[in-house]
């Protein structure tokens, strides 16, 4: 049994007056225990509001949250407000996006991280001071001591998002959702938050969910990716497969754009063309078909299902939505460059081509 | 080799000092800017000497300040009031007591009204903001009905003028110091009430809180650690710039005739309001205690705004 099993999440926002909108119309994955799972798409695909769902962080009011999300046999979406809280840090611990505004600028890192200890470990005073040192002796920040004196602006962006990452696995929680944790980073910084992230999900056996739209990033951590387009996941496999052979039109866009250090100049890039439209539901076809080149009028008739992925050598746990997947395997990444992500997390998908000769 | 060892040693002196230097919070941050505004420093001299005057005003006062003349004392042979001279330096007033001891012993008196009456506001309207904001944020669905409830509340109390506030205060309490502490206080709470609430609900959008929230911090703590000391700044701004009002208003009330009812202690406000009747012959009279509201006020002003810009988030490096 998957660690948390997201089934079919619904999360519409009614404004007074207006019209509702979707962010996430029917989502559905799983996390294993201990494992790295991605969520990849651009902006306003759903990705962030799925997490906050997930977490029961979305407002009350206006906001409708629809579907189940098992943990441990609990739905998550349907718990009480305190016994959600008790979940909170404990269970499941969440990290943000921007290191510097997710600190209280006006109390010092130590009080921050002692109140999360106080909170669920019941530590208090000196014993609580020495966790919190050892905590941030583990995600890396020299002179722990020192540090727990000082605020938020007197730490350089890595070490805020270090001891953001300390704070959240100070209770050793068994899901980790990590909302874009390096986008506010230098890419220098990224490589080494990542590859504290893993080296944490791998000591402790703690599941992240992995929230992103950097693909170099999901070809260094995560095991399985789910890929989020207008609300609705597209295309879920293994890294791999996925790297591979992206059979969702826009999986295979986006690993299409990605442009090459080895393309010849003046080389025209490769965009998914058209933006993202939330004014397209996916009642009336495929969301994607006003941007997809393969679209057909097969695609207008209702919303595709997730399925498995057709054909003869189609790997098993292959999931698409779509009706005419590409069958191709893309050139511009092989396997050897997504599995050299193993050591070097940042490591660029689109590196140079070992087929081509 | 020499010059080798020096420079490593000027490096390890430079590296060990960076390690010492410890800036400090936001609030030292902001004290270190204020003490290089040269707007502030003038903000703090004034009130210093406003301070110091009216704690021991009493004992410098060079006559007594309720000791009379008589009228032929008081006035010259032409029937002119006295004006500054070498023993009274801001002349007499219209019974003859001395002016400048009156403007030192006013002092004290004028500041223990807009002190109090400022902590009073201060005290009433963070705490009615403060619920206010903590019930909307996290209360839920009750908490924001209190809000709604506290919040009508202080809009009727801001839909008032405030001078016309505190004058039916002052009516309806009767005439004695505490009314008018309590009356120029009243009309400090909308404000206090309405910046502070205004501050929390900014912050309760903050990432920090929705990061603290995320790791299962309890509401109270959210607010009380995470909320209120990032919503304070405004409120202590406030307070500075609320003390000269309360000083002005406080006079105001003093010259309608709803201040102390002891006419002989003196107070900056009853000595302007005296002096209204003789403006035409004796201007000296009025312009002494209008000048000390003013510059007094001003003080404060200029300390209060100047804390505003060290506090700016938009200046914070």
């Amino acid at each position: 049994m998957p660690l948390l099993s997201v089934d079919e999440l619904k999360v519409t926002f009614q404004g007074q007056g207006r019209r509702a909108s979707t962010a996430v119309s029917g989502v559905s994955f799983d996390v294993d225990e201990g494992q790295v799972v991605g969520l990849v798409g651009e902006s306003g695909c759903g990705k962030s509001v799925t997490s906050l769902a997930l977490m029961g962080l979305l407002p009350k009011k206006g906001v409708r949250v629809e579907g189940r999300a098992d943990y441990r046999g609990t739905d998550l979406l349907s718990l009480r407000p305190s016994a959600m809280r008790d979940l909170r840090g404990t269970q499941l611990a969440m990290i943000f996006q921007d290191p510097l505004s997710s600190l209280n600028p006006v109390v010092p890192i130590g009080v921050q991280v002692t109140e999360i200890l106080s909170r669920h470990r019941g530590m208090r005073g000196q014993a609580a001071r020495d966790e919190a040192a050892a905590l941030l002796e583990r995600v890396g920040i020299p002179d722990p001591t020192r540090r727990l004196k000082e605020y938020p602006h007197q730490l350089s962006g890595g070490m805020r998002q270090r001891a953001l990452i300390a704070m959240a696995v100070a209770c050793a929680p068994r899901l980790l959702i990590a909302d874009e944790p390096t986008t506010a980073l230098d890419v220098t910084i990224q490589a080494q938050i990542l590859e504290l992230l893993k080296e944490l999900v791998d000591q402790e056996g703690t599941a992240l969910l992995m929230i992103t739209h950097d693909l170099g990033v999901v070809a260094g951590l995560c095991d399985d990716v789910n890929v989020l387009y207008a609300g609705k996941v597209v295309e879920s496999a293994d890294r791999r497969n996925l790297f591979a052979e992206p059979a969702h039109p826009y999986a295979h866009g986006l690993l299409n754009s990605i442009p090459r250090l080895d393309a010849p100049r003046g080389q025209p890039l490769n965009p998914v063309r058209g933006s993202i439209n939330d004014q397209i539901a996916w009642a009336d076809g495929c969301a994607f078909a006003p941007r997809c080149d393969h679209y057909t009028l097969e695609c207008l008739e209702g919303a595709p299902e997730l399925g498995p992925l057709a054909g003869a050598g189609a790997p098993a746990g292959h999931q698409v939505r779509c009706v005419n997947p590409v069958r191709e395997r893309l050139e511009t990444v092989t396997l050897a460059d997504v599995g050299a992500g193993d050591d070097s997390p940042a490591e660029p998908v689109t590196q140079k081509e070992e087929t081509s000769e | 080799m020499s010059t080798k060892t020096d420079k490593i040693d000027r490096l390890a002196a430079l590296t060990a000092q960076r390690e010492t230097t410890t800036g400090g919070s936001l609030w030292v941050e902001a004290f270190r800017r204020l003490r290089s505004s040269k707007m502030a420093l003038i903000g703090v001299a004034i009130m210093a000497l406003f301070v110091v005057i009216a704690l021991i005003g009493p004992w410098i006062a060079p006559h007594n300040p309720t000791s009379q003349l008589w009228r032929d004392e008081v006035f010259t042979n032409r029937g002119e009031f006295v004006g500054p001279r070498g023993e009274n330096w801001l002349g007499l007033d219209h019974l003859g007591r001395d002016q400048l001891s009156r403007m030192l012993v006013g002092a004290r008196q004028t500041l223990l009204v807009g002190v109090i009456s400022t902590v009073l506001g201060f005290v009433v309207g963070a705490l009615i903001g403060g619920v206010s904001g903590a019930a909307l944020a996290f209360g839920g669905r009750a908490g924001q009905r209190l809000d709604t409830v506290l919040m009508r509340f202080i809009d009727m109390m801001l839909a008032m003028p405030s001078l016309l506030l505190a004058v039916s205060i002052a009516a309806v309490m009767g005439q004695s110091l505490t009314t008018v502490m309590i009356a120029v206080g009243v009309v400090q709470v909308p404000i206090f009430a309405r910046l502070l609430r205004g501050s929390m609900l900014s912050q309760a959008n903050a990432d920090y809180v929705l990061a603290a929230r995320a790791l299962g911090v309890r509401r109270r703590r959210v607010v009380m650690g995470h909320v209120l000391p990032n919503s304070l700044g405004p409120v202590i701004v406030q307070s500075t710039l609320a003390l000269a009002t309360a000083i002005i208003e406080a006079a105001a009330l003093s010259y309608l005739g709803l201040g102390n009812p002891d006419a002989a202690q003196p107070e900056w406000g009853v000595m302007l309001a005296q002096a209204e009747r003789f403006f035409d012959e004796a201007p000296f009279m009025a312009i002494c205690p209008a000048l000390g509201i003013i510059v007094t006020a001003l003080g404060f002003t200029l300390l209060g705004e100047s804390m505003r810009e060290a506090l700016d988030p938009k200046l914070r490096s």
